[in-house]
């Protein structure tokens, strides 16, 4: 038998109290906890701008936390910041590698952030003195390409990588601060809680992860998917994790119950979950799928309430302004849109 | 999926899923009791049997999952674009028309999850048999990727022309019908697997991933560490489901009139009306804050925190209250916290001098524990040093003082003072009658009255739940 079937079988015992213990706190179900809940008709939102520059396929899109500028990653080697309103381009940023997957906004305004398979996260100072933008920083030490990254201020970032693992950077020194290991495959995406204590990374080993920024542990595994986790994000409030994968569903998964609650799937959705993004009260889920559609959920009720259709080529992020007024969605198409 | 990954079954891993939906939907659809109806179709002098119409599939998929026409067309044209559906008239127009044109099912030896990835080998044979079939059939992108080819694989080329041939031979001994149905199968397979150029490529993956060789080695202490964590994880608290979902719904409500895509927002959507006015009103420093704004500060804690207008204007209550000090050592904690590196040492100072050392100006209540535990850790001062400090002077507020600010006068007074911005009327035509919303509501709530002019909704009514026959 030896001595590493019997962990094995340990952990896979452990593993099934907990499923238990899990089930024990199940006392309602959905249809009867949202029973009262007003019911929300057809969303339509209608496409008010169209932000054209690129030319590839856009990868990755951020906004900033004024409302009104985002960030948008393409294959095309730039990174262009945007005035929404007027669709002017506010910097249009060459990059050394043209491979990039992601992209940040500072909170504050004065730094994006962007990677890819170069493995490095680079930041670029907005508001250099001479008006110029450089690149501030490169952080270097992943040993796989860069799926995520997003700011906690302008000192800390936080990066998830190809290499399974998530690091915490001091932006100053450029050097990683804490490793946050744990994940069995390639993590493909994280999220910020919204009082930056805690932070939540998907990856292709099918589950989601909580981790404490200060401990530097990781407080709460989340299974079920049958597939890779492509997208996640915190509900809100912070008390709960929403996570889109390939197996074309998502999934609320709540902190406090410890486990998932609920499913956001439909037979005609053949397609995975590339992105997603709530709405500022949590009602609605936006997900952005291959099959070029975003699918509007109703968050509480599970039911899709709506389709954006206007892109001719896959979604690939999706992202819903701080104030809430609009949902931004990027594709291959090398287009962005506005929405509301 | 938007990156692609090359590792070993890495590709069936990650677009097999969405293929095996798909050929689920396809079975359905070819079932002899349940599944669609066909016929003989006309080509040119041949009869083609077993077509269907674009209308027959949209009509089938719309009964059968009850679904409607725009979601039919949407899953019908993916079955199309990838291949399980082939168009008899014009082959390489991958689209499904909901009218007469005749579509045919692919053959399961034809479907793209079956015979992936495609090999050049085939290719090369399919070109091959084009070209001695008749001369100058080939496209001219089809001739430049021959002549590549032909280049590339240029030692098993014998090869390639005595299959083609063989083929060719075989196939001529098949009835007509059957012989076009095998060509119009085969061109269909390659125009996805090889599309011309300009065409969308279906099976494009994105970025191709490195396989990844720094996976988790399933040793001993593996196990042993997830054992730890899980016996961990056995022994946590855990919250009852309902009382869960009730947090969500009540938050949703709570937020339902702060969030412009169920709501809409006065005085204007500004990406309808070109009109900032909204952003100007919301700005971080305005000489009045709206309504809505300041019934936030009301909501938790934090929202009044992460507001500066509202930190100020719970400052100014602190002061009267001569407890502001708090407040400020909270703020320069935060400072600490997410500040740069290089000043850690100067600020811990400054918030020692300031609010902790005996006799301090702005000297702050903490509990002797903390405060012991505090003082030994500042003499190795790091980012976290003050968190202890710091949330207990968090709590202190919260508990206490918070609840006292929203019922007190000078928050009253804001929220009465507070904006409600009234609706701005967008210019219309003299003869429309009715004005067309700067604001509409994206959701149509089922309990809001329909839409006529005026502030019907949106000006801050909460959506009232209807009686319980809102949802059956």
């Amino acid at each position: 038998m030896g001595e590493m079937e019997e962990l094995r079988k340990e952990m896979e015992n452990l593993k099934d109290q907990i499923t238990a213990a899990r089930k024990t706190f199940q006392d309602s179900t959905l249809q009867e906890a949202a029973a009262g809940v007003t019911v929300v008709g057809r969303v339509q939102l209608k496409t008010r701008k169209t932000l054209r520059g690129h030319l590839a396929k856009i990868y990755a899109m951020h906004w900033g936390t004024d409302s009104t500028l985002c960030v948008s990653a393409s294959q095309d080697g730039k990174l262009i910041v945007w005035d929404t309103i007027t669709t002017n381009k506010v910097n249009a940023i060459p990059l050394k590698s043209s491979w990039v997957m992601t992209c940040a906004y500072a909170p504050s305004g004065n730094l994006v952030a962007c990677g890819g398979l170069d493995n490095m996260c680079s930041i670029y100072n907005l508001k250099g003195k001479d008006g110029n933008v450089k690149v501030m920083r490169e952080l270097a030490a992943h040993t796989g390409y860069l799926s995520c990254c997003r700011f906690l201020s302008d000192t800390e970032i936080i990066t998830s990588s190809g290499d399974c693992t998530c690091v915490l950077w001091d932006i100053e020194t450029g050097t990683q601060k804490t490793v946050f290991a744990g994940h069995q495959g390639d993590a493909m995406s994280l999220g910020v809680s919204p009082d930056f204590k805690y932070f939540i990374s998907g990856a292709c080993d099918f589950t989601a992860k909580l981790w404490d920024i200060r401990e530097a542990e990781c407080r709460q595994t989340f299974g079920g998917h049958e597939s890779d986790i492509n997208a996640i994000g915190f509900f809100p409030n912070g008390n709960a994790v929403i996570t889109g994968s390939d197996d074309a569903t998502c999934k609320l998964y709540d902190l406090r119950a410890d486990q998932e609650l609920l499913t956001y799937q439909d037979s005609s959705i053949m397609c995975g979950v590339t992105s997603l993004a709530p709405s500022k009260s949590g009602r609605l889920l936006l997900a952005g799928h291959d099959d070029f559609n975003v699918n509007i959920w109703d968050m509480l009720k599970a039911e899709r309430v709506g389709v954006l259709a206007g892109h001719d080529n896959r979604v690939s992020c999706i992202g819903v302004s701080s104030d809430g007024m609009a949902c931004c969605t990027g594709s291959w198409d090398s287009f962005l849109k506005i929405w509301n | 999926m938007t990156i692609n990954t090359m590792a070993k079954g890495g590709w069936h891993r990650d677009q097999m899923s969405c293929f095996r939906k798909m050929e689920k939907v396809i079975v359905a659809m070819q079932d002899p009791d349940m599944g669609m109806k066909m016929r003989n179709q006309r080509l040119l002098i041949t009869i083609i049997p077993h077509a269907m119409t674009g209308r027959d599939i949209i009509d089938w998929l719309m009964k059968k999952s009850n679904i409607c026409e725009e979601e039919s067309l949407h899953i019908s044209g993916l079955l199309v674009r990838y291949g399980y559906i082939y168009p008899l008239k014009e082959p390489r127009s991958l689209v499904l028309r909901p009218d007469e044109s005749p579509y045919r099912f692919q053959t399961p030896y034809f479907w793209t999850s079956t015979r992936w990835p495609a090999s050049e080998l085939d290719y090369a044979i399919y070109l091959a048999k084009k070209n001695i079939r008749k001369q100058g059939e080939l496209m001219e992108y089809e001739k430049e990727r021959y002549s590549v080819l032909h280049k590339r694989i240029n030692h098993t080329w014998d090869f390639v022309v005595m299959q083609a041939r063989e083929q060719l031979r075989a196939s001529k001994q098949r009835r007509k019908a059957d012989r076009i149905v095998l060509e119009c199968q085969e061109q269909a397979y390659w125009l996805i697997n090889r599309p011309p150029p300009g065409a969308r490529n279906v099976l494009d993956m994105g970025l191709e991933r490195p396989n990844n060789t720094a996976r988790v080695t399933l040793n001993s202490e593996h196990y042993k560490n997830e054992i730890d964590t899980c016996k961990r994880a056995l022994g946590r608290n855990r919250v009852k489901s309902s009382i869960c979902l009730e947090g969500f719904m009540k938050y949703s409500e709570q937020y339902q009139n702060h969030d412009p895509i169920m709501q809409g927002c006065l005085p204007s959507n500004p990406w309808i009306s070109d009109d900032s006015a909204h952003w100007t009103m919301n700005l971080e420093t305005v000489p009045t804050p709206t309504r809505l704004r300041v019934e936030r500060w009301s909501f938790s804690f934090m929202e009044l925190l992460n507001d500066e207008m509202g930190r100020r204007e719970f400052m100014t209550y602190l002061e009267k209250e001569f407890s502001g000090e708090n407040l400020a050592f909270w703020q320069a904690c935060e400072d600490i916290k997410h500040g740069e590196s290089s000043k850690i040492v100067e600020k811990v100072e400054e918030i020692y001098r300031n609010f902790l050392a005996p006799g301090a100006p702005r000297w702050v209540n903490i509990d002797s524990k903390t405060m012991d535990k505090t003082l030994s850790g500042i003499r190795h001062p790091h980012r976290f040093v003050m968190e202890d400090a710091q949330m207990h002077i968090y709590f202190l507020i919260k508990k206490d003082s918070y609840p006292r600010y929203l019922k007190s006068d000078l928050y009253k007074n804001m929220l009465a003072k507070g904006i409600v911005p009234q609706e701005t009327k967008k210019s219309v035509f003299p003869f429309m009658r009715r004005q067309r919303h700067s604001s509409p509501s994206p959701a149509q709530v089922a309990t809001q009255a329909t839409e006529e002019g005026g502030n019907a909704k949106g000006a801050g009514q909460a959506g009232t739940n209807s009686a319980a026959g809102s949802n059956v």
